[in-house]
This record gives structure tokens, sequence and C-alpha cells, in this order.
């Protein structure tokens, strides 16, 4: 019986963050029945396709998700464990931003159903929260923090680093400050400079490459003095304590994506293939997506079947992030060939003995020297 | 037909920008030889290159009917000659084709290393040249500081120089009048066996090869079988004709005449330039003084950047070459950029004018190596080597020694800028012959090797006076020297392309110069790359690309997968660009950029 996760997407945001590159709108009034029914709509559709599998996970992200009434978060997962069979170790995460949730929200979120909160606190500096436009400041997010760990057992708080000009020694001191806020999970994500956003039109600089391999380094070392280990690139986790749906997207198994802009990736039965596997694109704009639904013909944008070389890319660029790196069993299991026979024998050869690739018993994995450049690896890897 | 007495024909010498073409325009205007509609400014100079840069190339020619003051008319042939270094040949020919010259000197600026190199060669020619003062009418103007340094530097009498604008017209009359006046009627029988030099050639897409001449003696007709004296070659004679500019033909040309002929020829290679040409039944004892073969003294090789443009750049030299037999050009293989072409060429001008043309009339896009000259090797075994490509460089132990190239270098400079020139000379390995003042501006004249002058030599000439300079050079023979071959080397491997010959005291300071810019050409990678220049089997000099420290992305989760794969795909086009030197991957760009700075 095949497992799954669903993503929620929840596009709107009392404002658009300089750096952001989301699909994420402000928006003024909107008809919130209208838009649960359209999620509900939408659950229904996808699970005349996915009869019998169990869901292992759901994620709600935005934009943000934390806007959402408790109803209709409530709602949506009445339908969805209404629709299928939910595993037992069922993890529900919503995003929440510390300037549009309080206490007794996330109360409500957890009666919902809602069992993993996941905090866009970003910085605990206001000067660096001014400059990442945030509408919260240090104090409002260390508040949110503490609430988020009063009410649910398990929460991730989201930062960003390697802002223009911060020093090794600086985002050293705040990750200390942020350890003692943490327990068992972070995102401590670089700062890129993505096209599109408000950065980019003001040429913002990334930091250069010395400067973020430094900051870099140092936080992962102080992670895993702190045994919050990186289980991912920017993800660092207490053994147990990984983001379950996430790693559904880095294993590569199965989700679907509800919500403008949402993507999905399913198995296609109907080549009869069982390892076809089709990318789902679900409409971007949110009102177009809205009305898509509404008129009954569905969100989706469109439907595309994955090449077995770019199901094999897929699985490769992005099981490489994962410290665990690729699990041989999982792999053959999910594309139907052994991993080993779909690579260039001296190029995986070259990377192992550079220090870059390490194969274990059971895994292909990127060692930290080789995660650390994992571009450049897969580069050499597989194109 | 018009008897000799009545005929002129004459040169315009001049520096780049003295007005030559502009001059040479008033007076087509005031012979009528063109209406109005019909004029375009300096309508002498046809390729849109010519039109761009200022410059003559091809050597052209016009018939005027002048009738002169006295109430006589003349026939007056104005051959108008190419304006560069590079092709002091070409301009040696035409002006041997004329008993006169008009040197045009722009009243504002005054003598100018040009000036005086075609002066000398129209000296040489045994010239009558009438001084013509430029641009009188300009505020700056100052005739009589520029008739003292015409006398001093040139050392011609230029009492009744005369003072025009070729842009207002002023003075041009006097010009005609001067010329028939001056310039001394062309002798030749008509009787004697044909005697026609080949002043120039090119190809006319509906007659073929069309080829300039000049009569000295005998008659040249429409029908005649003729010969090329070089070659031994013989052609029936299709058109004979004069340019009024328009190509008009006419019955015959006789002694003193400046015309054309065409004669079903398929390329310019088969029309040497300077060449003699004669009645095939009647011929004429010995051919006219002076004809050489011309030789490519620069070499550069052109790779499209795009491998599979190679066939087109096959195709589109030879259409030039069918126009242009002063270059060469053979297929060669690089490790480094693949499939192209070593080329040949007169100067570094004529280098400049074949890229830019395969770029702009043939859309390809081109990568040019660092242009080297023509060494002499001789080898232990007594065998001399025309070398052409350093890549072919044989085995050091194998060599007795080395000859270079060396030019005579006139360079006209203000006073001020004189230590800069002086010290680009020194450090260029030059020797100083001669250093003169005319007024506030230096001559000097050294003896430079030739691959200093292809390096940069230009480019670092014009920025050390502020572009206040003139240069022109002539090949001075060969000299023994000490030079070597500096390879490039790519962790470990020769990246071809790049290497050069330079003399042993520069050779170290050079090889690091490529060393540090490749440096900051070639993007990090997994590995660290050594890049080093060696002579033979010793490092030189050498840098490091560090390896990449960091390089991944920070954020990926289901929705940017797609997006990620997108970067993967990049990758994967970029990789075409790439070329392989062990683990090590360089894009093309970063030679391209290496090759291009040259050395700044």
């Amino acid at each position: 019986m095949a497992q799954f996760g669903i993503y929620i997407h929840w596009p709107f945001c009392e404002s658009k963050c300089p750096y952001c590159d989301f699909n994420s709108h402000v928006s003024g009034i909107l008809d919130e029945a209208a838009w649960r029914d359209a999620y509900l709509a939408e659950l229904n559709r996808y699970a005349v396709e996915t009869q019998n599998h169990v869901v292992t996970s759901v994620y709600f992200g935005g934009g943000t998700p934390s806007l959402m009434a408790a109803d209709t978060v409530a709602a949506v997962l009445q339908r969805i464990q209404g629709l299928w069979s939910v595993s037992n170790d069922f993890e529900v995460t919503a995003e929440a931003n510390p300037s549009s949730s309080n206490r007794a929200q996330f109360e409500a979120f957890r009666k919902a159903g809602v069992n993993r909160l996941s905090l866009g606190m970003q910085s605990l500096c206001d000067e660096s929260l001014v400059f990442l436009g945030r509408r919260h400041t240090s104090v409002e997010a260390r508040r949110a923090a503490l609430e988020a760990a009063q009410v649910f057992d398990r929460y991730s708080l989201d930062f960003i680093y390697a802002l223009p000009g911060q020093t090794a020694s600086a985002w050293r001191s705040e990750l200390e400050q942020i350890l003692a806020l943490a327990s068992g999970h972070l995102s401590l994500y670089q700062l890129t400079i993505e096209p599109g956003t408000q950065f980019h039109k003001d040429r913002v600089p990334a930091a250069g490459e010395d400067v973020a391999e430094v900051l870099f380094r140092t936080t992962r070392n102080i992670m895993q003095a702190a045994g919050l280990a990186d289980y991912e690139i920017s993800n660092h986790a207490l053994p147990g304590e990984e983001c379950r749906h996430n790693l559904i997207y880095w294993r590569g198994e199965y989700y679907i994506g509800i919500g403008p802009g949402a993507h999905g990736r399913l198995p296609t039965h109907r080549l009869n293939e069982g390892l076809a596997v089709e990318a789902i694109q679900e409409i971007r704009l949110p009102n177009a997506w809205l009305m898509a639904v509404q008129s009954g013909e569905g969100g989706t944008q469109k439907r595309t079947a994955l090449g077995r070389e770019e199901r094999l890319e897929e699985l490769i660029l992005m099981g490489l992030r994962l410290t665990e790196g690729i699990e041989f069993r999982r792999f053959e299991r999910l594309f139907g060939a052994p991993l080993l026979t779909q690579l260039d024998k001296q190029k995986l050869e070259h990377l192992t003995d550079r220090g870059f690739l390490e194969q274990g018993e059971n895994t292909l994995a990127a060692t930290a020297k080789g995660r650390q450049r994992l571009n450049a690896v897969l580069a050499a890897l597989i194109v | 037909m018009t008897d000799l007495a009545h005929k002129r024909n004459f040169s315009i010498i001049a520096h780049i920008d003295h007005g030559k073409s502009t001059l040479a325009d008033r007076m087509i205007e005031v012979c009528g030889g063109l209406t109005n509609r019909e004029m375009k400014e300096q309508v002498l100079d046809s390729m849109d290159i010519e039109r761009e840069r200022g410059i003559t190339i091809k050597a052209q020619t016009v018939r005027l009917d002048y009738q002169a003051k006295n109430g006589e008319t003349y026939e007056l042939n104005l051959i108008d000659t190419p304006g560069h270094v590079d092709f002091s040949y070409e301009v040696s020919r035409s002006l041997s084709a004329c008993e006169g010259s008009l040197l045009v000197v722009d009243s504002t600026q005054g003598v100018e290393a040009q000036t005086l190199a075609n002066a000398y060669l129209a000296i040489e020619a045994d010239h009558q040249i009438v001084p013509v003062l430029n641009k009188i009418d300009l505020p700056a103007s100052e005739p009589d500081r520029i008739k003292a340094q015409i006398e001093e530097v040139v050392g011609l009498d230029a009492t009744d120089a005369l003072e025009i604008s070729a842009k207002t017209g002023m003075g041009v009359g006097n010009v005609l009048e001067s010329l028939v006046a001056q310039i001394p009627a062309p002798d030749g029988d008509a009787s004697a066996p044909l005697k026609a030099l080949l002043v120039d050639s090119w190809y006319d897409p509906y007659l073929g090869v069309m080829i300039l001449v000049r009569i000295h003696d005998g008659e040249l007709k429409k029908g005649m079988r003729v010969r090329f004296m070089s070659s031994g070659a013989t052609y029936q004679i299709d058109q004979v004709g004069v340019f009024k500019p328009k190509a008009t033909q006419v019955g015959a040309l006789t002694p003193g005449d400046v015309g054309y002929l065409t004669a079903s020829i398929k390329t310019v290679a088969e029309t040497p330039v300077g060449d003699t040409i004669t009645d095939d039944k009647r011929p004429a004892e010995g051919p006219l003084a002076g004809f050489q073969p011309s030789v490519p003294v620069v070499f550069s090789s052109l790779f499209p950047t795009d491998n599979a443009a190679f066939e087109d750049l096959r195709e589109s030299l030879a259409k030039l070459r069918l126009n242009d037999a002063s270059f060469a050009y053979e297929a060669e293989t690089s490790a480094a950029l693949g499939f192209g072409f070593r080329c040949g060429f007169l100067g570094l001008l004529h280098l400049e004018i074949i890229q830019e043309r395969l770029e702009r009339e043939f859309d390809l896009d081109l990568i040019t190596t660092a242009p080297s000259v023509v060494y002499k090797i001789h080898m232990t075994d007594g065998a001399v080597i025309e070398l052409h490509n350093p890549a072919d460089m044989p085995e050091p132990t194998q060599i007795d020694f080395i000859e270079e190239p060396w030019i005579k270098a006139t360079i006209m400079v203000p006073d001020e800028h004189l230590g800069g020139v002086l010290s680009l000379c020194t450090e260029r390995r030059g020797e100083q012959i001669d250093l003169t003042y005319a007024g506030s501006r230096a001559m000097v004249i050294y003896r430079l090797p030739l691959n200093e002058i292809v390096f940069d030599f230009y480019d670092r000439l014009k920025s050390t006076t502020r572009g206040y300079a003139s240069f022109d050079y002539q090949m001075d023979g060969y000299r023994q020297s000490d030079l070597v071959k500096v390879s490039i080397l790519v962790n470990a491997e020769n990246v071809d392309a790049l290497a050069f010959i330079a003399h042993k005291g520069q050779s170290e300071s050079r090889g690091r110069e490529i060393c540090e810019r490749l440096k900051d050409l070639i993007p990090r990678q997994l590995f660290k790359i050594a890049i080093q220049a060696a002579i033979g089997g010793k490092i030189i000099a050498r840098a490091t690309v560090r390896a990449l420290r960091k390089d991944v992305t920070a954020k990926c989760y289901g929705g940017d997968i797609t997006r990620k794969r997108k970067l993967l795909e990049k990758q994967k086009k970029g990789k075409k660009r790439m070329r392989q030197f062990g683990e090590v991957e360089i894009p093309q760009s970063a030679f391209l950029a290496a090759l291009r700075t040259g050395g700044d």
C-alpha cells in the first residue's frame, strides 16, 4: 500500500518579504469559506486516484498559513482523515509567523489537528528583522517561540543567516541564543538572492563564497555539538525529530500539492509500470486557481510524465542533500533499477576517491565536504 | 584618344584623417565625374569597413576630364592608394603607376608618421611632389609652421605649398591647375610591345577578377591574348575600360593610361600586384622592375566559437581569399579550441580587417589567438624552418639558433610624450637609430623586433601618448635572438592555443601575466587548478585557482525540484562549451578572454 504526503499551500501574507520568491500574495479581504471549500474539493478530486493510499503527513505552507482560520485547518484535516487512512505517526505541520499568531491561535491549531509548528523567526536581531522586511521584533519572536514550546510537543524554528555584513562571531552568538529557544528542530538557511525578489531588484549582494563557507561550517559544528546534527543541507534535528513531511521530498517519495502553485509527484498507473512518475503543477495565481476549482475543472495547471533521466536526476539531487544519502533499497523501489547501475562508474569512483561521496553497504551519500559543494558535485556526477 | 602631353597620373598621399578622400571627392565634383545624386561622401572608399575606418584598403582609381585655365582639356588619372603600413607594398606599386603625388598635410596637425613614410615611398618612385595644406579654414590651422615642418622633416620645398580646404572646396581649383603645371606627363611608346603594370585586382561577382593596370608601352585592346610575366599564364581580354569613377568600356588603353581589364579570371591569386602584363604574341623583353609576391608577416589562428561553424568558416575564408590573395590559411586543430585555421596576414590591421569581415559579412563568431610573427628556426642539422605557429616549435635540443623579423619604426610624437615613447621602445627591446625635433614634435626612429609590435605595441603607444603619436614601420630583415617558447599548462596539461614565443628576458613576466589572467577567468571547481607557464620542462610562473569552498542551494523542497533540475539543464548546456583538461573543465570563454585582453 503506497504512502504519500499532502502539502496545502495558503498563498497569502500580510506583506511580501524582500527575500521571498515563494508564491505568496498580499490580499485584502478574502472569502475564506470559498477557499476552504476549494481545498476540500481538491482533496476529493485527488482522492479518486489515490484510493487505498496512506497519508503519512500534511504540511500547511505558504504564504502565511497562520493567517488561516483554525476552522479551515480543522475542516481540511477532517476531510483528509475521511478520504484516506493515516499512518500511526501521522505528522501535521503548520508554518506560522510571530506577527500573525498568538498562544490562543496555536491552541486552536493544535485542537484542529496540527501536531508540529514551524515558526518563521528569521532572526533574533531587530536590525536584521527590519532588513528582512519582517513585521515582528525579536521580543515578539522569542515570545512566539516560548508559546509554541508551551503548546506543541514538536516545533521547529526557521532562521536566515549569511546576511550582508554578518560576521562569524555575530552569527555564533546569535546561534547560542537560538539553541536556548530550540527543542528538536532548526532550519537554518543562508540568504540567497533569488530573481524576482525585492533584494534582487535592489542588487543586495549575497555573502561571498569564503564568508558563506565559514558561516556554513560554523553552523554545522555548533549544531553538531548541541546534538542537532544536520540531516539535510539546511535542516538540523535531534535524532527522530526530523520533519517527516520534508523527508518525503528529499527521499523521492510521493506527495500531492493542493493550493495555488503547489507541486506534486505521483506514480502514474496508466503506464502500468508502477514506477513512472508524473509531475503535477497547480495553477499559480490564487484567484485563477480558485475559479478553476470552483468551475469543477480542478486547480491543476499541468501534469507532465517525468522521463527516466529526469526522475533519476531528481532522486539523486534531492537524495544527496540528506546526510543519510540515498538508500539503495528505497531507490530501487522508486526507480526500478539499482542506483549504481545508473551512475557513471568512473565519475563515481573519482568523486569517492576525492572524498566528496561515500559508499556504504546500503547507501550512497555525499560527505560533509561534498554536501557543502553539492551543486558542483552533482554537476560532476550526472551532467 | 588623348595624347601623352595631355595626360597626368597622380596619387594623393597623406596620414589618416588628413583629408585625402575628401579632396578626391572635391576633384571629382569639380570635373563633373558624377552627378550630385551619385556623389556619396568619399566615393573612392567603397567597402563598408573602409568607409567606417576612413582608410583605403584596395587601390582605386578615377579618370577625370579637366578643362584647364589654358583652355585645353587634360585627362587626370587619380590612383587612390591604400593608406596603411600593412599595405606598403601595394602603396609602392600604386605610386609606381604615377608620375607625381599630392602630399596632403592637415594644417592643424602637421606631418605625421604616415605622411613621412608615404612621402619617402613617393620620393623613391621619382615622383614630383606637390605639397598641399588642408583644413586651412579651421581656426587651429598654422600653415606657416606646417610649411616649415614639411621642409625640415620631409625635406621638400614647401614655399609654394597650396593652401586649401577640401571640405569647403576652397583652393581645389588651384590643386587641379598645379597638377597640370607641375606633374610631368607620362611617356611611353604606343608601337612597342605591350608593357602594363598590374596595380591592383579584385573580384567582381559579374565580371570575374578586375585588374587595374597602368600602360607603359603598347596598347591593350579587347580580344587580345595577354601574358602575365611572373607566371607565364595567358588570358583572352574580355573588356578594357576606365573608371570615371564608374567602370566605362573603352576601345583601347594606350601609354600613360590607367584603366581596367577583365579576362574571365576566377581568383585574384592569379593576378599578383606588381606583375607585368604583356602581349602574348609580341611579348616585351623583360618585366617592369620591382615585382615581389606578397608575403604574410603576422600569423594568427581563427576558431569558430561554435565548433559546428567550422565548415562555414572554411567557406567564408575561401570567399574572402577570392578577393584578397595576400592572406593565407590552412586548417589547424587545437586541443583547447577545436578545429580552426592558421592564417597569415600582411600586418595587424590586415588581420583585424579579415576578422571583422568574417564576423560582419559572414556572420561568424570567432576566437582569434594572439598574433605571432614568422620565425626562422635554424636546426642543428642545418635545415631552416619558417615557424608560423608557436605550437609547432621543435624541441629546443634540435634548435641551433632562432632568428626573428625586425622592423624600422618611425614615430612622431609631441615633445611632452617623448619620454614615454622612448621607455616603451626600450622596454620592447628597441634600438634607437635617430631622434630629431621639428618644432615641438619629435621624430624617433627605432629598430624593433616585430613580435614586440604585434603584442600590444599600438595600444600601449596610444595610451602612453594619449593618442598623439603616429607610427609607421617597414620590415628590416631578420636577426638572431634569444627566443623561447612559453607553454601554458592547466593541471599539467598543455593548452596549445595559449603558447607563445617571447624573448627570454621577458618570458617570465609574460608567463606570469597570462597565468594571473587565467586564474581570474577560470571559475572555481571541486579541485584546485594549477596554471603554469613553462619553458620546456621548466616552470617559470604559476597561479592557482583555489578549489570551490561552498556551492549548494540553501532551500530545496517540493516545488523547487523543477527549478533545480533547470539548473542542471543549464549546466548540461554549458558543458558543451567547456574544454576538458584532465579533471578540470575550462569554459571556452576563459580562453577567449585570455586571448582578447592581449597584454594590458
